[in-house]
């Protein structure tokens, strides 16, 4: 039934008739995500979140007593056609775009929807997706400005690593988590010894792993993408690495530790949203999304979720379907599971379009992810 | 130095890997003329018949040994009786664009038909770990480098040691004199197409472990083994050997001691200057044609 209905949305959104055919009974919020290519597991997770979250409201009258209307295009993974797809949506008058999830797709994307004054919620991290002053686009997770300080805290008092391998993925997100893991290194006087980059889509770490057994680092930090991260694991595991593998989200998240086959035992770091979260509204969402779909979401799952309930809630509160306005409200806002269960977790966004949210740090165990410390929101950690 | 030797160990499981599917391209081109531009998703496609076969209940071994069978009907017999025995007396080209237009069905076809999300695919052994001298090997490369080696040196015995084989290598290279000399042409030309089929899959099992199973997978393989077959030389096997052996250890050693950023490029480079110094590849026959 779901599946039929997403054929029909894209379908309907390839012949560009979705917004006008529907416009009067329902509220026209496209998707555009990463369904297919590198991306693909993150784009799915959160397009199935999003759509949870999508039948929840709908199912309840929708917003404001319009039915959401979701057409979802698939960016392919390639920021190009992320821009065609975005070109096509805007062509429609969406009220607000969701997606993209990659970083490098939502950089190229996000000029457009600010110029036709269409707010985006996005699934990227790139610290430079908040530093260019849009005020349209607002993100559904921590940007790597707020949670790699909290992973090189974890990396001097936790692990007490002098030294520290990095390996990270050659496209957007990669490279501004480098940076800023590299800044926030260099605060700590903690030495990076090996500075490995790799391909995204790269099948083959074997050599990456030599040189990262080379540099004898106290820990080796993480940062690819998920399929990448998988075959990291495995070939790290195939020639023995004993250093503490840290990550951040994706090297913890459940599609990882599944395609690792074993080899994601041990990894540690620290998760901005996870269904294994001590939060009772995460643990029930996880158990609706798996029921629904029948796999364990990771945090793009939550991401594209509480995406669609940021937008109801906004919209609720401002009683009228207005873009301009809704990006304004938006800024500044907090929103709490008690005005809004679907949020799941108290949510802050600042003048940026950053949020700000509590996160835990984990560590794999028997096959899963194990939360072991939950950290307060930065706000008020200050 | 022990770096070195692990990089190379490593490298050559790699490149054994890309040696057998240059192999079925080489020997497909040699006996039909058939450049097949779908090999790499010829690759990626068997390890989906495994995994189907494994939701379906069979053990690994036997899902391995189905998977190899209807990789041998399906990649073998169906694509020489559906794709390349009505293209090919239109020429190469049109033959050329029907196999690219394969590749893309296959791919899109097994996102479809099974996810686009990569899968994770049992290793033949357990991920264990051997010293010596201080180099750490891996039983997977070990394994996967035995595996490729013996059905290369198979594949090397039965076309010169046995009267199939030589039926074979004489229809590749002179089809006319072979059928003068009684040689059942059309039948050697299917089984060199039946080895591919069974080649592809022996790849895909070795190769799915490391790259974990992808509908996109066959566009990394289908290149490298379109390379290893133009560097080692096109109208010979041991040169399609010598090739991929050439591929996996040039990737291995250039992402370490050169660039990572650059390592897609190195392959691109020696090609060029095989193509330039010697255009039949490195153990390629210069062949002359009429036109």
């Amino acid at each position: 039934m779901l599946r039929a209905g997403l054929i029909a949305s894209v379908l309907a959104a390839g012949l560009g008739l979705a917004a006008p055919a529907l416009a009067q009974n329902t509220v026209y919020i496209p998707a555009i995500l990463e369904l297919s290519g590198p991306g693909a597991v993150s784009g799915t997770n959160f397009r199935d979140g999003m759509l949870l979250a999508i039948e929840e409201i709908n199912a309840k009258g929708g917003i404001l007593g319009k039915k959401i209307d979701t057409p979802i295009l698939d960016t392919q993974s390639d920021a190009g056609i992320s821009r065609a797809q975005i070109q096509k949506v805007i062509d429609n008058k969406p009220y607000v775009i969701i997606g993209p999830v990659y970083s490098g797709s939502v950089l190229v994307d996000m000029a457009l929807a600010a110029q036709n004054e269409i707010p985006e919620i996005v699934g990227g991290e790139a610290a430079a997706i908040t530093q260019k002053g849009n005020k349209y686009v607002f993100r559904t997770s921590f940007g790597q400005q707020f949670s790699m300080p909290k992973i090189a805290n974890y990396i001097r008092d936790g692990v007490k690593a002098k030294t520290v391998s990095l390996l990270w993925v050659n496209n957007d997100f990669g490279k501004g988590g480098r940076d800023t893991f590299k800044k926030e290194m260099e605060k700590r006087n903690i030495k990076i010894v090996a500075d490995i980059s790799s391909e995204s889509g790269q099948t083959d770490f074997s050599a990456d792993v030599v040189k990262i057994k080379a540099a004898n680092a106290d820990a080796i930090f993480v940062y690819l993408n998920e399929e990448e991260s998988a075959r990291f694991l495995r070939e790290a595991k195939k020639q023995g690495i004993k250093a503490p593998l840290i990550g951040e989200t994706t090297l913890l998240g459940q599609k990882v530790i599944d395609l690792a086959q074993g080899a994601a035992e041990g990894v540690k770091g620290h998760v901005g949203l996870t269904v294994d979260a001590p939060v009772p509204a995460v643990k029930a969402f996880a158990e609706r999304f798996k029921k629904k779909f029948n796999y364990v979401c990771d945090h793009n799952g939550i991401k594209g979720y509480t995406a669609v309930y940021f937008i109801k809630y906004v919209t609720e509160k401002m009683g009228k379907f207005d873009s301009k306005l809704f990006a304004q409200t938006l800024h500044g806002l907090t929103i709490t599971p008690k005005e809004e269960p679907g949020v799941l977790m108290e949510a802050t966004f600042d003048q940026n379009g950053d949020i700000d949210r509590e996160s835990f740090l984990g560590q794999v165990v028997n096959g899963k992810q194990k939360i072991v410390e939950v950290l307060p929101k930065l706000g008020n950690s200050k | 130095m022990a770096s070195f030797f692990q990089l190379l160990v490593s490298g050559l499981a790699t490149g054994a890997i890309y040696a057998l599917i240059a192999v079925g391209f080489t020997l497909v081109w040699q006996t039909s003329q058939t450049i097949n531009f779908a090999q790499g998703e010829f690759v990626m496609l068997p390890a989906f018949f495994i995994l189907a076969a494994m939701n379906a209940g069979a053990p690994f071994w036997l899902a391995c040994l189905i998977g190899i069978v209807l990789s041998v009907v399906i990649l073998g017999l169906l694509f020489k009786f559906i794709i390349v025995d009505p293209m090919l007396k239109y020429g190469v080209l049109p033959l050329v664009i029907s196999t690219i237009a394969l590749s893309l069905f296959l791919k899109e076809g097994a996102k479809d038909f099974y996810s686009s999300q990569a899968q994770p695919f049992p290793s033949l052994v357990p991920a264990t770990d051997f010293h010596v001298f201080g180099i750490v090997v891996s039983l997977q490369s070990l394994v996967v480098l035995a595996a490729a080696t013996a059905t290369v040196v198979a594949l090397h015995v039965l076309l010169t040691k046995t009267r199939l084989g030589r039926s074979m290598q004489a229809t590749a290279q002179n089809p006319t004199l072979a059928r003068i000399l009684g040689i059942d042409v059309n039948r050697m030309v299917l089984y060199t197409f039946l080895i591919n089929g069974a080649l592809v899959a022996i790849a895909s099992i070795l190769i799915s472990p490391i790259y974990l199973a992808k509908f996109t997978n066959g566009e990394t393989l289908g290149i490298a083994a379109f390379l290893a077959a133009i560097i080692g030389g096109f109208n010979q096997v041991r040169g399609a050997i010598l090739g991929g052996v050439i591929l996996g250890v040039l990737d291995n050693l250039s992402a370490a001691y050169i660039s990572a950023q650059y390592r897609g490029a190195f392959p691109l480079i020696i090609l060029i200057v095989v193509i330039l110094f010697r255009p039949q590849g490195l153990l390629g026959r210069i062949e002359e044609r009429t036109v």
